[in-house]
């Protein structure tokens, strides 16, 4: 009898907490559970600040409240693979990766189906979205994501230390390799150049020097290609730069944070990153150098100067919620063209054609980092990163060359593993 | 089947009168008290650690991936095979695991012995050298990561712009494969130290002076008083002080993943298994590997508990 009762106790738990598991799962996506309220989770990003200030102008023109979760990257990627696991419908929108997890997103069934609902409205105008970032928030022929922000690869550098070194603004990655070489003679505990190294961190960044050295992560055929000879001159001058002419003690973690921090604090030349970045240098609060940082496109490499050109957030609807008309007014509003265009005077990089073709859209840009901006738009690559499921995986395998480059170790020997290593992921991911 | 099922035999203690439901319940609740006032605590335990540790077994015998709601197999131990021949990341991470566990609980005993003896006769403003000594342990383990990161950045931190002044080259802490693994490890043991004082502190204080005092008599000095006698009586407190500080050490992951983030830095220098599983499920999003890491992660926990309360044990007799 006191063994069955513990049983049957135990039982009531179990079913208890299945239960409350179910209930998260059993949502469905119709709209009988409508709120007027939109649960809204974002990152922490220029972007988002600007959207922010404006929800007020949304909440009374809508007569929807808006209920705003703000979380960092990582984070947020972490709130999704919990809540969007567990089919909760706690979110209408999201502000989501498209390159690093808009595949598995979409493979899971978390995001939905927003084909019909951005050709329906004219007058917002889904054509006048770059091609690129569609692609790339478009997954089996069905729209999943809006793209909001667009980034591509730029150099930063300070004009001071060139002028004073009488150089010109590198336009190949040799001029850019005797540049920084020539800066990090002349003043000892300045770098020549700064970048990411992060194994994962850093591959992102790398990938430009990748396509300008005429390499890619796979071939045509979908086969890994990280220890084609394009590719391993590209891990070896990448990690070269920072080896012979990078800041001192470089430690192998840094993402854009630290490496931002060295050249904002006046202790590089060179600097190659996300041009959406571009406040943090040119921002006095945050940056010593905020008066002499220049903007230029990346310099080319035996193939050309090839900087990606990106999607790096966009905004998608929860496939569990119960609120998804609402869901996608608010992304109507939020991703409108008055919108954009505002986000992009503050520093936003956007992905509307027409905003980069009307004047207003770059005049608060620095001249130089607009030419940039718009030559690396024309020959930019749509990716930044393996185009897989699993992409932190991915990144963690073909990252590994670049740590080896930096720290000197053999980077063909290293190349070659890391290229059996990715073979057999993707072979994996196929199956 | 539901808790608030009338009782079988209702006992007829008016005869004439049925009995209210009020009577019926209330003498249900009497002969079942027992279990009732359980009851929330059952819950609690069927709730957060049986169901929880049940499902993460049944996922590590999956292929669980992608997604938890998507379709999985049953493969039987096939996870557990892949990680225990798994010598690039499973095996590194536990040997990490066992040396930052076992170099930080050893410096973090001995010093807090240090300091418990320190602090264990009155003087003068021991109150503030009391909260002094506490203040690492009201920290945040997160906060306190990304102040150490601050401090040892090879090229902006304060560290190496001390070890400048006194003209000691920059030293890479954090960012050197052979350097983090110490690095951290000096972290968790300025963070916890003080807790070992405190259950020391609190074993010294309950002891009876009256051996120390014979022992003194008959001129024993104060190592030998130290090593034959308060040692010797302080073992089972040490024990509980090696316990329960051991356990936490074993799982600690705020301080490596606020350092090194993702994978423990890109030669994977400070990744546990802690931070090995998590990476696992919230990187690669295999939550069958990721659950089999963690079953055998648990098996090695519950074994070192097992062994220390042998220990105990054996030093109470």
């Amino acid at each position: 009898m006191k063994r069955r009762s513990i049983m049957q106790y135990a039982a009531v738990a179990a079913a208890l907490s299945l239960g409350l598991t179910a209930c998260g799962g059993a949502s469905g996506s119709s709209d009988a559970k409508a709120s007027g309220t939109v649960r809204v989770t974002l990152a922490n990003h220029v972007w988002t600040e600007g959207i922010k200030a404006a929800i007020p102008e949304f909440e009374k023109s809508s007569g929807l409240k808006v209920e705003l979760t703000q979380l960092g990257e990582d984070q947020l990627s972490d709130q999704y693979n919990v809540k969007l696991n567990a089919g909760s419908d706690e979110i209408d929108v999201m502000m989501y990766r498209p390159l690093q997890e808009g595949k598995a997103f979409a493979k899971n069934g978390y995001l939905a189906d927003l084909t019909s609902k951005v050709s329906a409205d004219a007058s917002w105008d889904w054509k006048d979205y770059q091609e690129g970032p569609v692609k790339a928030t478009t997954a089996d022929g069905k729209v999943v994501g809006v793209p909001i922000i667009t980034e591509r690869e730029v150099l930063y550098y300070r004009k001071d230390l060139l002028q004073a070194a009488g150089l010109e603004v590198p336009k190949t990655m040799e001029e850019l390799e005797a540049a920084a070489k020539a800066i990090k003679a002349a003043t000892p505990d300045t770098a020549g150049f700064v970048a990411r190294t992060g194994k994962s961190a850093a591959v992102t960044q790398f990938s430009s020097f990748l396509y300008s050295f005429g390499g890619d992560f796979t071939d045509a055929s979908g086969k890994s290609a990280i220890n084609s000879d394009a590719a391993k001159k590209a891990y070896e001058y990448y990690g070269g730069l920072i080896k012979n002419y990078g800041p001192a003690n470089v430690s192998t973690d840094m993402s854009w944070p630290e490496a931002m921090a060295i050249f904002t604090q006046g202790k590089a030349a060179f600097y190659t990153e996300a041009d959406s970045l571009y406040k943090n240098a040119t921002d006095p609060a945050k940056s010593k150098v905020s008066d002499t940082v220049g903007f230029a496109a990346l310099p080319a490499g035996p193939a050309g100067s090839k900087p990606y050109n990106i999607p790096s957030w966009g905004l998608a609807v929860n496939q569990a919620s119960s609120n998804q008309d609402n869901a996608w007014k608010f992304i109507q509003w939020a991703t409108s063209k008055e919108r954009t265009l505002a986000a992009q005077k503050a520093g936003v990089p956007g992905p509307r054609s027409s905003v980069w073709a009307d004047p207003a859209g770059t005049s608060t840009y620095p001249k130089d980092l607009a030419e940039a901006i718009s030559a690396s738009a024309k020959n930019g690559v749509g990716h930044d990163r393996p185009e897989v499921i699993t992409v932190g995986k991915a990144r963690e395998i073909v990252g590994g060359p670049i740590v080896s480059s930096i720290t000197g170790a053999d980077v063909p020997a290293a190349a070659d593993a890391a290229n059996d290593d990715f073979q057999k992921f993707l072979d994996t991911e196929k199956k | 089947m539901s808790v608030l099922n009338p009782p079988r035999s209702a006992p007829a203690r008016s005869a004439g009168r049925p009995p209210g439901p009020r009577a019926n319940f209330s003498a249900w609740a009497n002969r079942h008290r027992k279990w009732l006032f359980a009851a929330p605590a059952m819950i609690f335990v069927g709730v957060l650690i049986v169901f929880p540790l049940a499902w993460t077994l049944f996922l590590s015998l999956t292929d669980s991936q992608g997604s938890v709601r998507a379709a999985s197999e049953f493969i039987g131990l096939q996870n557990y095979i892949t990680v225990l021949s798994d010598v690039d990341r499973f095996w590194p991470a536990v040997g990490r695991t066992m040396s930052f566990t076992g170099v930080a609980l050893a410096c973090e005993v001995v010093l807090g012995m240090c300091i418990a003896l320190l602090l264990w006769r009155p003087f003068r403003g021991e109150k503030w050298v009391r909260v002094a000594i506490l203040l690492p342990l009201v920290a945040t383990p997160v906060a306190v990561g990304m102040m150490w990161r601050l401090i040892f950045d090879p090229n902006i931190g304060f560290a190496n712009q001390l070890l400048g002044l006194i003209g000691i080259p920059a030293q890479p802490w954090l960012s050197g494969q052979d350097t983090a693994l110490g690095t951290t490890i000096f972290m968790d043991v300025w963070q916890w130290t003080p807790m070992v004082v405190l259950i020391l502190l609190a074993g010294l204080t309950s002891l009876s002076e009256e051996p120390d005092e014979a022992a003194r008599m008959d001129g024993a000095n104060a190592f030998q008083r130290f090593f034959y006698i308060t040692l010797p009586l302080m073992l089972p407190t040490v024990i509980v002080a090696i316990l329960l500080r051991g356990i936490d050490a074993l799982k600690t992951f705020d301080i490596l993943y606020a350092t090194k983030g993702k994978g423990g830095g890109s030669f994977h220098e400070v990744e546990t298994l802690n931070v090995y599983a998590y990476g696992l499920s919230f990187d690669y999003n295999q939550y069958g590997l990721s659950s089999a890491v963690l079953i055998l992660f648990f098996m090695i926990i519950i074994g070192t508990m097992w062994l220390l309360t042998m220990r105990k044990k054996a030093a109470n007799k």
